[in-house]
């Protein structure tokens, strides 16, 4: 094929262009036997094909027989997204013997034919793609990926189910787990439930085994109490930097006999496993079968802390393992990989001001609920109102607080209808009360879910289907004095109602933990905007994130029940385990590069790397990029002045040959107008 | 002292004169300076919005086309009636949020030589400026005649807390800004429940039962809970609670008498004023029996059953801070 | 291709009725970005709604009117004369919905088609505008005169205590007030019935 264009520097290469049909989602609006027909005259091109399906066996066989066959030294595929096939056509060209950096993909599908319905501008513009990778393909130089090796051991952030799933799956394997958690013993919030749905199994019963599991696990290193302040590294060869607070109690002499937190004087309101319903001691462990059972010292009120009196435990403990000069401990770690099963807050149902949470005094959120129905909770498992005494003989369950609301939380939280449900039955089983619930929809999708509405309905719940719009004691009528009256829509009947009860539970929503963005940060990963972590694609890829080695499991990833978290659990452990049984594992090879000679130390590009993957090397006094934390984003190559960084993959080279490849086609064809469109 | 531009609102020289009055009163001695708009018109009430847009949103405007000549350093503008009040903060919000509606409305001004860029004032509310601006402690210091031992149910009415697009209030459904106001006044102010409920607007006009039903569930709850008097910060609420507290009695055979007067009359007793500088006298239902209470030494307040206070039980969560620099305050209160 | 108007459903709301650019052009009229087309009939505004229980329809439900099409039904409810325009509504509304602002646009549309049930309402708004329009201020002994005179004719001496009561706290002026620039004012009013009136023709 001769080369025709002028002011061309001769081309050595010998490339080949591919232009896929893609069935008609390409062909349906380019003229695709056309654009082949054209790209033949580019300058390098000695083999330009049209093909139905380019990323199927045949096609990728086409590639490959024309790389062996007629020498080809570069390939460009003028098909769909390159985050699609572009590893498909590498493979291929790598199986041919060809490097697969020396391969360039045109989007003539996602950015021509799916966003163009004029099919003569379609046309042109896929020819100006084509020129433009094939401007740039020439320029490319082969490259080898960087292998690292992996760190068996793995850090598990978080003792919730999720978390202590993922734990065991690991730790079954023969690998080494650190299972860290912020709270004095792991469990969560499901530690707090009262029955699960749908089968209203006991929380704590098909929990503590697996809790058990985990306090024992060989393989398993529980930090309980502890946080984690700094993560380093990259994925295979992270180092991890742990507080583990001082608990005051010697763990090695402890026995978990419980006599000190009887013997404590000082009683707290216990806000976090009792919801702010219960009390514990300053020296406490939050529930009976907390593992570990080792009980924790809460200095901020502790009357030895504050005023150095007391010291009751002390005195009473049989094997004197209180130790009141304990330190906090920081420790090292060095693991491989790291998932983060951190869970969620309860939504603040204060903020709604209108359902009276916090003034109201027998308005209850659903964690309290939980702790009232809780045969280990504040009142034995007996559902009473606010004074602790009376049992309630009319109960509305509200669903949707703070959630799918504009003036709080958008999203839909999807536990909140199974647990209103849920709510409905206990209060009916417990105290033979009417029970009302209020609802927008029912949402039950998950297995037996629905049959489980079903027999709620069965055991005569009163649904009525409205938001409620406010929870009042200002009564209006007799039969309202003294009760807490719902005033809601009843949007079935079209009329206002107003429905005294006793007393009113909230199923408040779920939302991102307080510092979720902080923890995001330190693992370098993202919030959403809603301040859940984010996955690398919410279909495909939900529990690995954008950063490598670093994977979410649990309701930190969105509110979902407990057989979704379980499940992410496992996938995470099993993301994990197959990174592990590669035992190295290969890095993207697009990264950045510093010249020794040139650069001249300013560690301007330091201070511009959003993944602080360029070190400052004191005895050189040069910047140096660590290629496994690399992302190839490019800052630190617009931040460099003297220009001694550049991008492999994406040299200044490249980037010209393919902006002049695409303008001069665009010229041709008159792409960019010349003057005012008619 | 901070200059604001004033927009009083027709009732201030009519049904609502112990407001102006008593504004009046207690200007001076807080340090508000408030400067009248030139030659105001009429905001259109609840009335205009609901003939046609254009021109409702127009006649609104001429005042804040006014206003933003009159070029006051300061633009800020300041009603007292809730009505007007949210008027011309909804037409400056809506301007901006939808610039179609601006451009009408700019049309039509400039047939009267007018024009008026949104965003241009900030438009406030009385009580909003003396919590706010003026400050508790400023009114605090000039209590001479503390308000002790009298029982006030604070009524905000429902046109100031609520759509409130510029986040100015503490809460849309039970703020703390007049609460705060009154316990500053030395009075005993009762956790009222509905004081940001309707009071029924300018139904007394048009459907009077739905309009009795309303004011009668306010004046029932205050009396329930043994309110002396109702504080109220806008001229229709005041004057549908006071002028046809008689009619509402007729309607459903009670026999309330629970005067009703504005913020700005207890803060001038508070301030020693006499009641009949303090805007006292025009109000309906009388009282009498209310003043007479702060005639009174301080005794033993009568305890009346307020909400039940629970000794046992289970703890109940504390109350969420809504604005920090309130949350603070409200604690030296106590 | 099946067209919908090729099908031959049965519907309970009559196809000769249906009026679907209904929601566009209430939407369209409404000050602000009104978000109607948002609305997840989740009953808030009816729940919150102080005078609910004397409307013919809840807020939510005469919504749902609007998004069917029914036009005559819609404007003809009493439900926008009822609204007190308290703004609870407004403020729990989950989708964020300018609920008190599309009733002053219903009103203004009734007014318009001549669609009401009762014309007490909109008697006294044209009314209240009247004097508006006449003096720059609000004229309430006119206002209030006139209106009773009108539609409560029976309710004046019952009424009577309380109009001497306030006349003689000097609580009301049986003098209108004007203000200086009521020809500006005219002629603003003037320019934005116009505008109003081009706007849907």
């Amino acid at each position: 094929m001769k080369k025709k264009n002028e002011n061309q520097a001769e081309v050595q290469e010998r490339i080949g262009v591919y232009v896929c049909h893609c069935g008609s989602n390409i062909a349906g609006v380019v003229d695709v036997s056309e654009v082949a027909r054209w790209a033949a005259q580019l300058p390098g091109v000695v083999v330009s094909r049209d093909y139905k399906f380019m990323c199927s066996s045949p096609g990728q066989a086409m590639i490959i027989k024309d790389i062996q066959e007629q020498g080809l030294t570069r390939v460009v595929v003028a098909s769909c997204s390159p985050h699609l096939h572009e590893g498909t056509f590498r493979g291929a060209c790598e199986r041919a013997g060809l490097n697969p950096y020396l391969f360039e993909m045109a989007n003539i599908r996602e950015q021509d034919a799916w966003v163009t319905s004029d099919k003569t501008e379609a046309t042109k513009k896929a020819k100006a793609l084509v020129a433009a990778a094939v401007g740039r393909v020439a320029h490319q130089q082969p490259l080898e990926a960087l292998l690292v090796p992996i760190d068996p051991n793995v850090l598990v952030v978080g003792g919730g189910i999720a978390g202590i799933q993922a734990a065991l799956e690991i730790a079954d394997s023969g690998n080494h787990v650190y299972l860290v958690e912020r709270e004095p013993s792991i469990g969560g919030h499901m530690a707090q439930f009262d029955k699960t749905f749908p089968t209203l199994d006991c929380a704590a019963c098909i929990l503590t085994p697996k809790m058990v599991s985990a306090g024992n696990h060989k393989n398993i290193t529980l930090l309980t109490w502890s946080e984690v302040e700094k993560v380093d590294g990259y994925v295979g060869n992270f180092t991890v930097t742990l507080r583990k607070r001082a608990r005051f109690v010697d763990e090695s002499l402890c026995t978990g006999c419980g006599v000190c937190q009887e013997k404590c004087p000082k009683k707290v309101i216990d806000e976090v496993f009792e919801a702010g319903l219960g009390y514990r001691k300053a020296i406490y462990r939050p529930f009976p079968q907390a593992v570990p059972n080792y009980p924790v010292i809460d200095k901020n009120n502790c009357i030895f802390f504050e005023k150095g009196t007391c010291k009751a435990c002390e005195k009473f403990c049989p094997t004197g393992a209180i130790k009141f000069d304990q330190q906090d401990e920081i420790l090292t770690i060095e693991v491989g990989n790291i998932i983060l099963a951190t869970g969620y807050d309860l939504f603040d149902a204060r903020k709604v001001s209108n359902y009276g949470y916090g003034r109201l005094a027998n308005v209850f959120t659903s964690l309290e609920f939980e702790r009232l129905s809780n045969a280990a909770g504040p009142t034995g498992g007996n559902i009473v109102l606010r004074d602790g005494k009376t049992v309630p003989k009319s109960v509305a369950i509200v669903h949707c607080v703070g959630s799918r609301d504009k003036n709080y939380n958008n999203y839909c939280s999807a536990i909140c209808c199974m647990q209103s449900l849920k709510f409905a039955h206990l209060v009916k089983e417990k105290t033979g009360a009417t029970v009302y619930n209020f609802y927008i929809d029912i949402r039950t999708p998950g297995k037996g879910y629905d049959e489980f509405y079903q027999r709620l309905i069965e055991e005569g719940t009163l649904f009525v289907r409205g938001k409620v719009a406010e929870i009042t004691d200002v009564a209006r009528e007799p039969g309202e004095e003294g009760k807490l009256i719902v005033q809601v829509e009843d949007t079935l009947v079209g009329k206002q109602r107003r429905i005294p009860v006793d007393m009113v539970i909230l199923s408040a929503g779920l939302q991102a933990r307080a510092d979720a963005k902080e923890v995001a940060q330190k693992f370098g990963i993202s919030c959403s905007a809603d301040q859940w972590f984010i996955e690398k694609h919410p279909k495909l890829d939900p529990v690995a994130t954008m950063t490598d080695g670093v994977f979410i499991a649990g309701a930190c990833q969105g509110p979902k029940d407990i057989p979704a978290s379980v499940a992410q659990g496992a996938a995470a452990a099993a993301r994990v385990l197959s990174i592990i049984g590669q035992q190295q594992i290969q890095i993207e090879a697009a990264t950045a590069i510093v010249d020794e000679e040139t650069c001249v130390g300013c560690q301007q590009c330091i201070a511009s790397c959003p993944y602080q993957a360029i070190i400052y090397l004191e005895d050189k006094g040069k910047a140096y990029v660590q290629e496994a934390l690399c992302k190839g984003c490019g800052t630190c190559v617009g931040t460099c002045l003297p220009k001694c960084i550049s991008l492999k993959h994406f040299t200044d080279d490249q980037l010209v040959a393919e902006m002049v490849g695409a303008m001069r086609t665009m010229k041709e064809f008159e792409l960019i107008p010349m003057e005012a469109a008619a | 002292m901070a200059k604001y531009l004033l927009y009083p609102g027709c009732s201030m020289e009519s049904s609502a004169k112990a407001y102006s009055e008593s504004l009046a009163a207690i200007a001076k001695p807080i340090g508000l300076e408030l400067e009248e708009i030139e030659d105001w018109n009429c905001c259109g009430a609840t009335e205009y919005l609901g003939i046609s847009l254009t021109p409702a949103y127009a006649l609104i405007s001429r005042n804040l086309a006014l206003a933003a000549k009159q070029a006051n350093g300061n633009k800020v503008v300041v009603a007292p009636c809730s009505a007007c009040y949210l008027n011309l903060a909804k037409a400056d919000y809506y301007m901006r949020e939808q610039p179609k509606l601006g451009k009408m409305v700019n049309e039509a001004l400039s047939a009267g030589g007018l024009s008026y860029e949104p965003g241009t004032l900030a438009i406030r509310h009385l009580l909003d400026v003396i919590i706010y601006d003026i400050g508790l402690e400023t009114v605090k210091s000039k209590v001479v005649r503390p308000l002790t031992g009298l029982r006030v149910a604070p009524y905000l009415g429902c046109m100031v807390p609520r759509p409130d697009y510029e986040k100015r209030w503490s809460d849309h459904e039970h703020p703390i800004e007049l609460d705060l106001l009154l316990k500053a006044l030395g009075a005993e102010v009762i956790d009222f429940p509905l004081k940001t409920h309707c009071c029924g607007g300018h139904m007394t006009q048009i459907g009077p039962e739905t309009a009795f039903e309303l004011i009668r569930r306010l004046i029932s709850s205050a009396d329930q809970y043994q309110a002396d008097i109702m504080a109220t910060v806008c001229p229709m609420c005041q004057m549908n609670l006071d002028a046809y507290q008689t009619e509402t009695n007729r309607y459903f055979g009670t026999n309330y008498q629970m005067p009703i007067v504005f913020f700005t009359q207890l803060m001038g007793l508070a301030f020693g004023l006499e009641p009949d500088t303090a805007g006292f006298g025009s109000e309906l239902v009388s009282t009498k029996r209310a003043l007479a209470k702060i005639g009174v030494e301080i005794a033993e307040t009568e305890t009346a059953p307020a909400r039940p206070k629970k000794s046992s039980g289970l703890p109940m969560p504390k109350p969420l801070p809504r604005k920090p620099e309130l949350a603070e305050k409200s604690e030296a209160e106590k | 291709m099946v067209t919908p108007q090729t099908l031959d459903l049965p519907t309970t709301v009559p196809k000769q009725i249906e009026d679907l650019t209904l929601l566009e052009e209430v939407s369209a009229r409404t000050a602000g970005v009104s978000r109607l087309e948002m609305c997840i009939q989740c009953g808030t505004c009816g729940g919150s709604c102080p005078a609910a229980a004397d409307m013919d329809h809840t807020p939510r439900m005469l919504f749902a009117m609007l998004r069917a099409g029914m036009r005559q039904a819609a404007l003809m409810s009493n439900t926008p004369w009822i609204c007190v325009s308290c703004y609870h509504c407004v403020v729990r509304c989950p989708q964020n919905v300018h609920i008190a602002d599309v009733m002053y646009t219903l009103k203004g549309m009734a007014i318009e088609a001549k669609l009401y049930q009762d014309s007490t309402a909109p008697d006294f708004s044209q009314t209240f505008v009247d004097m508006v329009e006449e003096y720059g201020r609000s004229y309430e002994f006119g206002l209030a005169t006139r209106h009773y005179l009108k539609h409560f004719p029976l309710r004046l001496p019952g009424m009577a205590p309380m109009g001497m009561g306030l006349l003689s706290k000097q609580r009301m002026s049986i003098t209108p007030k004007r203000i200086k620039g009521i020809q500006q004012l005219k002629a603003i009013l003037k320019r934005a019935k116009e505008i109003e009136g081009g706007k849907h023709g």
